[in-house]
């Protein structure tokens, strides 16, 4: 069945890369919109990592690398070419010539030292910071030890070294809305968060505090021929209903549906053609805290994922918009195993379990759980009566999402349910299982398992990309057997678009975040978009 | 007069007092933090570091008591501290977000008067009549009626339907993307106040002072016009007042939904990430407001009948 799906998803993506065809077409606005929040949080986004300011940064900024959504993985963007050293930690980056910034400085080795150096400031508390510290020396640096980075070296204007602190693949956390490079020549940096200014597609035009940011085509832009589009406006829309009403009347260009919609938008003629689906590089799970008595056993967690038919709510509650998952790697992933199965729902192996680890009669246990429709309150409450059939006893413990990060970060719950990232880099999507990794990170149940770690820790120095995901596959499948979540699904994200739309990508690290310097608008579309 | 107006204007400060305090113990017990919201939607692993950062920051790390005595000290002087979020002056936040407000507040109060006050009228100078059947099954739907769902059918209406309205959004400020927020927004006090109308004339119009105007020949209109209209005008400006006063509470709601940039929108989007001081400085600001409108309407009745300036 997940090999089915698999194959489905990919010919998904051959479907929306196909709307890639030639005859594009310039000018022309594109009314896109920003669903997760009804305001943006800052114009500096620097110092944001929420998504709602990834609308912003994919118009106006740029960073050292991008995510390819075609090939999946991260390419060099503001370099033409690197070298890199033989033991894979020292990358000299031959910068892009013709990259300028919207205030008409050119790009220089200078603006991407002076970016990082703001983002791991700690005078600035950058969220960012964390992805910076890969930089050799930038640890000294956060901590106010010293003035430079040392792994920072400008050889020329054109020319940046950066030495890493392993062979870890940098466009990962190089690639990030909070590692983007803004211009060194900015004397009032409060100004970023009012008047951004980037290397991007589209030059800052207006921002309505709580409607929307306005953005219009930069004529030195760096690639040529690009942008297509004259203008993007980019509105906030939170709720799905009134996002709803604004697409199907074409007010808005593209929207993001939930289970709801998605299975209301397959039953139309008119939405059904025009919609673009992804598997997504998050898991929801249940996550088990060991400290909790039932869940040091192995075969009490086992047993909790045979005990759940996870398709059935799939299928009901989440209107297949998502994949069961086989693991913690998501489909998406390079060291995603096809040839794993999902934990088979079998009460009857659920019991037998239950009654090996001591608890046939069963236990009760509570899951702290948010509102969330795919991953809170409404999964728990499905999974009660299936969990009830083996004598365990759920409760729902309902708390804002605001606060769910609070407890499970401070290690306060007996389960939760959660979606979490699990890609698109597997190496660090399965540092969440090192025993090496805080549990305040993001080792959120505390797992730890010797033979795991030889394996994570083996592909952490491994540089052949083939037999690294090897190693970590491997090291998935323990994950998998140990159980400490339910694996729950990976989330398979759809956007409608409106039929005068090309242009858009299967963007697997979040759908909503779409190149707007690759979409364009053809003739039929409105008159007020044309 | 004077003394009335400074009296009214002095009861304001211990509620904002009060207010203050109650909105500061409430956002220090409430479980979450700006820094692990950050987190909250799972797109990132949490960074105990950042996290540790932010609140080094945002002076969250301090005990309560040092944090109390900063809150108060900075409200001493005016200042209603910086965002979290955006890392800017809360004033300058809710200074964007005023204007939109207010006007959507405005709109929806002048549509709720426009309509309601002369259908309550009508309603009770025809007791019994269609009109007022109809009039009171539309008051009593209109208050019943979830916002929510309302602004929804509206969406559904003019915008999806008939075609005559965009459905969401501030645009360039246009009339046509007020309409249907204040439209929605408007409908509650509208209904309130076509009963409070109703109710009021219907009491004027059995007083004693009515029979005897009659009585002395006056002709219906000139009843009306002098006697009904301005003795049942008390109870009315009060419904307005204490409604427009917590129009811009109320509209919370309706700014989420018709994507409307005002600060109930504002508030929302603090609440869910822990925003203390912008939720602190829009609940104050909300509340201020209502207090201003309350005394102003105070201070409108007292000029209307002097015997409440004397009671």
């Amino acid at each position: 069945m997940l090999k089915i799906m698999t194959l489905a998803a990919v010919l998904g993506l051959g479907t929306a890369t196909g709307a890639l065809a030639a005859g594009e077409r310039h000018g022309g606005t594109l009314v896109f919109t920003a669903p997760y929040g009804a305001s943006f949080a800052t114009l500096d986004v620097q110092a944001s990592p929420n998504t709602q300011e990834e609308f912003i940064t994919q118009a106006i900024h740029r960073a050292l690398y991008s995510w390819d959504s075609h090939q999946n993985k991260p390419v060099l963007e503001l370099a033409e070419s690197e070298d890199v050293s033989e033991d894979g930690t020292v990358h000299t980056y031959h910068l892009r010539k013709n990259a300028v910034f919207h205030n008409g400085k050119p790009l220089t080795a200078d603006d991407i030292i002076y970016s990082y150096k703001r983002i791991a400031s700690p005078k600035n508390a950058f969220p960012g910071a964390s992805f910076i510290a890969n930089i050799a020396g930038a640890d000294d640096y956060i901590a106010g030890k010293v003035e430079e980075i040392s792994g920072l070296k400008k050889i020329d204007d054109n020319t940046l070294e950066i030495t890493f602190t392993g062979p870890i693949n940098p466009g990962f956390p190089l690639m990030q809305n909070t590692t983007v490079i803004y211009p060194s020549n900015v004397s009032d940096e409060t100004a970023f968060a009012k008047h951004p200014v980037g290397l991007g597609a589209f030059v800052f035009k207006e921002h309505v505090p709580g409607s929307q940011v306005v953005v219009e085509k930069f004529d030195k832009y760096y690639e040529e021929g690009k942008p297509y589009l004259d203008r993007v406006n980019i509105v906030l829309m939170e709720e799905d209903a009134a996002r709803d009403v604004a697409f199907r009347n074409k007010e808005i260009d593209v929207s993001i549906l939930g289970p709801t919609q998605y299975q209301a938008y397959q039953g139309e003629d008119v939405l059904k053609d025009h919609l673009l689906e992804v598997a997504e590089v998050f898991t929801r799970n249940i996550g088990f805290n060991p400290a909790f008595g039932p869940f040091k056993d192995k075969r009490v967690r086992q047993a909790i994922n045979h005990a759940i038919n996870t398709p059935l709510i799939i299928e009901r509650l989440v209107k297949n918009k998502a994949y069961q998952a086989s693991g913690w790697l998501p489909l998406s992933s390079p060291a995603f195993d096809r040839d794993a199965a999902p934990y088979a729902y079998d009460p009857e192996k659920a019991k037998a379990l239950l009654a090996e680890a001591g608890y046939a009669d069963g236990f009760e246990f509570e899951v702290t759980a948010s509102p969330n429709e795919s991953w809170g309150v409404p999964i728990v409450e499905a999974i009660l009566p299936m969990l009830k059939k083996v004598g365990i006893t759920v409760k729902p413990k309902p708390v804002e999402s605001a606060a769910l990060g609070d407890a499970v970060t401070t290690n306060n719950f007996q389960a939760f349910i959660w979606s979490n990232l699990s890609g698109p880099d597997p190496l660090n999507a399965l540092r969440c299982y090192y025993s090496k990794t805080l549990q305040s990170a993001c080792n959120y149940t505390s797992y730890a398992s010797p033979e795991f770690d030889k394996l994570f820790e083996a592909a952490q120095q491994e540089r052949d990309p083939a037999k690294q995901n090897d190693l970590l596959r491997q090291a998935n499948n323990i994950v998998q057997d140990d159980a400490p979540v339910w694996f729950f699904n990976y989330n398979k994200a759809v956007m409608a678009y409106q039929p005068w739309i090309h242009g858009l990508v299967p963007n697997a690290t979040e759908l909503a975040i779409q190149p707007y310097d690759e979409i364009w608008i053809d003739d039929t579309a409105p008159a007020s978009r044309r | 007069m004077l003394r009335f107006t400074l009296r009214r204007l002095f009861q304001v400060v211990p509620t904002i007092i009060v207010v203050a305090l109650l909105i500061f113990v409430i956002f220090s017990v409430v479980p979450g933090s700006f820094a692990t919201s950050l987190f909250s939607d799972g797109k990132h692993a949490a960074d105990p570091e950042v996290i540790a950062r932010l609140n080094a920051e945002f002076g969250i790390d301090k005990p309560l008591a040092d944090r109390f005595v900063d809150y108060v000290t900075n409200l001493a002087h005016f200042d209603l501290g910086t965002s979290f979020r955006t890392r800017l002056p809360v004033i300058d936040l809710i200074a964007d977000r005023m204007g939109a407000s207010l006007k959507l507040a405005v709109a929806a109060m002048v549509f709720a008067v426009l309509v309601g006050v002369p259908l309550g009228f009508l309603a009770a100078l025809r007791p019994g009549s269609i009109l007022d059947t109809v009039t009171m099954i539309g008051a009593v739907s209109g208050l019943s009626l979830p916002q929510f769902w309302l602004g929804l059918l509206l969406m559904y209406l003019f915008a999806l339907q008939l075609n005559w309205l965009p459905s969401f959004g501030y645009g360039d400020g246009a009339f046509s993307n007020l309409v249907l927020p204040a439209v929605t927004l408007g409908v509650t006090p509208l209904a309130l106040l076509a009963r409070t109308t109703r109710a009021g004339v219907l009491d004027v119009l059995n007083a004693d002072f009515i029979r005897t105007a009659h009585s002395k020949g006056m002709s219906e209109t000139k009843v009306v016009r002098w006697h009904v209209a301005s003795n049942a005008l008390v109870l009315i400006v009060t419904t307005v007042g204490l409604q427009f006063g917590s129009l811009i509470g109320q509209a919370v709601v309706i700014e989420k939904l018709f994507a409307w940039p005002g600060i109930g929108s504002l508030l929302i989007d603090s609440v869910a990430v822990r925003d203390i001081p912008v939720v602190q400085g829009t609940i104050l600001v909300i509340v201020l407001w209502f207090l201003l409108i309350n005394t102003a309407v105070d201070l409108i009745y007292a000029a209307i009948d002097p015997r409440i300036k004397q009671e």
